[in-house]
């Protein structure tokens, strides 16, 4: 049953032209319905394409397993065979443009929302944004925050309040949707009953990283205009203003505690 | 280092101070995997090294470096990239270089590898280890990228070989010619697959253990041992696929020890990435390769490649 190595090197006939081009050799990986690429062989001289189906498949399934693992809730919500479906699809439209496959999932989201069979489940794709933002808020750069006392110095002076800037955490993130992402996402951590809950409440949430664990809190509307706010450069008392004509019941220091009970915030400073 | 009678004069402190001279013990290590972590700071068992892909610590902080640090403060490490591509027709990614290379600098790991594969194609990432045509064009290429790597990584690398499914009409040497010449041409070291190197004797109808031979193993920096999974081709012929997801089979611990008979004691990587066991199970299967490691003499006429490795670092 074996040959040895030296004649089982292939000498390719002069004239002989081969595609060894690898862009037909992706295209091919990614399309079932392509033809495997021509230059290929096999010892036995059996038809390659179950051979080269090994790399499809390997491709695939490679992929579609790391977005089941990233994506648990998302998972859960449709169940193992659609999710799979799902993401096999995304593969195959939009292979990665990151050679990290922690970051892979990073446009799942926006795929899930234009994704048609997904469509009479209309929460999926922000519930799948918010497991994004876990993800990236836990591999996020590190860097010290400010300790409660330290803000507590920068609020005690009210003329600066005007003027103060706050720099946040690099795994600071904040997500708001039209559905109740984060009671759906808490159900499927058990801490709510997902009977209870009514996904077509509009939510916000809080993401960032305490120490080595993720942390994720359901805020209000106010709250999250108000850090939104803050993060794009805005002062406290920019920020304040605009929260209140966002949510009449914006509660200003029910947010300022936020930035004192959490490690939110790595700089808070009066602007030059 | 952890009690081990098989530890040598090889094997360096850790707190040596100098990277370039450290190298992996002549032992078994283990893959890191996530599921371990806790149980491996925790208890700090005994094993040879622990190896990771160098793609999942290429993130820019979090718990992954905090438990990575850790694990390098006890043990020696072996940092195994995945996707740079190095047989791509096109140039390397210099971002991802350079953040390999500061994960090199920062975790100063006894060893670097990488594949003879690519994987990456006008700016998407396939995330499988691709097979190469054994041509002129192609090995000009790859001894082009792996002298890039070398230079900018300021460290001698080395280059595994690949688990083929397919071969390419367009070939015109045999794998072991070609990876020869790329050790020859650039001063690369092997790691040497064995699992890689039977899974591709069966899958492409060859033997085994002359495919071995016919490879640099004067070169060889490292081994990898692994299970596969077995299918059928079109023909009903036996197609094996490098699953790293069983114990490592009789036949492939039986070319393990053949490797060792050339090479000598070689730092050995037990790889598991699917079905992953206990870690117990898995440092026990480590410790049938330990045991084959302590009964490998020093071979008398071959040079130990560890020495070639001090000598072109």
């Amino acid at each position: 049953m074996t040959t040895s190595i030296s004649s089982a090197v292939a000498n390719p006939s002069p004239g002989d032209v081969y595609m060894t081009d690898q862009g037909a050799f992706a295209s091919a990986l990614l399309d079932p319905h392509r033809a495997c690429p021509a230059d290929l062989r096999s010892w036995n001289g059996s038809d390659p394409t179950p051979r080269f189906a090994v790399y499809r498949n390997n491709i695939v399934v490679s992929l579609v397993d790391a977005l089941a693992e990233q994506f648990p809730v998302t998972l859960e919500l449709v169940g193992a065979e659609f999710f799979r479906a799902m993401a096999r699809a995304f593969v195959q439209q939009h292979p990665p443009r990151t050679r990290i496959i922690a970051f892979i999932g990073a446009p799942f989201a926006d795929f899930i929302a234009s994704f048609a069979p997904a469509a009479s489940v209309p929460y999926l794709a922000d519930v799948a944004r918010l497991e994004m933002a876990r993800i990236e808020a836990c591999h996020a750069a590190d860097a010290d925050t400010l300790t409660s006392d330290a803000i507590g110095r920068v609020m005690a002076n009210p003329q600066q309040l005007a003027l103060v800037a706050v720099l946040f955490h690099p795994s600071v993130h904040l997500l708001s949707s039209p559905h109740a992402i984060f009671s759906l996402w808490a159900a499927h951590q058990g801490v709510l009953d997902i009977a209870d809950v009514d996904p077509d409440v509009a939510q916000h949430v809080l993401i960032f990283r305490d120490g080595l664990d993720v942390q994720a809190l359901q805020i209000t509307l106010g709250a999250y205009d108000f850090l939104t706010r803050l993060r794009s450069g805005d002062t406290l008392a920019e920020a304040a203003g605009a929260a209140v004509d966002t949510d009449a019941s914006f509660d200003l220091p029910g947010s300022i505690a936020l930035l004192l009970r959490h490690p939110l915030v790595t700089r808070m400073e009066p602007l030059p | 280092m952890h009690g081990s009678d098989a530890s040598t004069a090889a094997e360096r402190p850790l707190a040596s101070g100098d990277a370039g001279l450290r190298r992996l013990p002549l032992r078994c290590g283990v893959g890191l995997k996530a599921g371990h972590l806790r149980q491996v700071l925790d208890e700090r068992p005994d094993a040879g090294f622990f190896e990771v892909h160098a793609e999942n610590f290429m993130v820019p902080g979090g718990p992954l470096h905090h438990w990575l640090g850790r694990v390098r403060e006890h043990y020696p490490l072996s940092f195994h990239g995945v996707a740079l591509s190095i047989g791509a027709d096109a140039d390397l990614d210099l971002d991802h270089l350079q953040r390999l290379a500061v994960l090199l600098d920062r975790y100063q790991p006894e060893s670097f590898s990488e594949h003879l594969a690519w994987s990456t194609h006008g700016g998407t990432y396939l995330n499988d280890l691709l097979p190469l045509p054994y041509d002129r064009p192609c090995l000009q290429r790859v001894c082009d990228h792996v002298d890039q790597i070398q230079s900018r990584l300021q460290r001698r690398m080395l280059l595994e070989n690949p688990a083929t499914y397919v071969r390419f009409a367009s070939s015109t040497m045999d794998e072991g010619v070609f990876i020869h010449e790329v050790v020859r041409r650039t001063g690369c070291g092997l790691l040497l697959d064995v699992n890689n190197v039977y899974v591709s004797s069966v899958n492409h109808g060859y033997d085994a253990r002359e495919a071995l031979q016919g490879l640099p193993l004067d070169a060889v920096g490292e081994i990898h041992i692994a299970g596969f999974a077995s299918q059928t081709d079109g023909a009903g012929a036996p197609l094996l696929i490098d699953n790293h997801g069983a114990p490592v089979a009789p036949a492939v611990w039986e070319l393990y020890r053949f490797a060792l008979a050339s090479t000598g004691p070689v730092a050995t990587l037990l790889e598991r990435d699917n079905d992953v066991p206990p870690l117990t199970v898995l440092l026990a299967e480590a410790r049938q390769a330990d045991q084959i490691l302590r009964g490998a003499a020093m071979p008398l006429l071959t040079a130990q490649p560890t020495d070639a490795q001090l000598a072109s670092a």
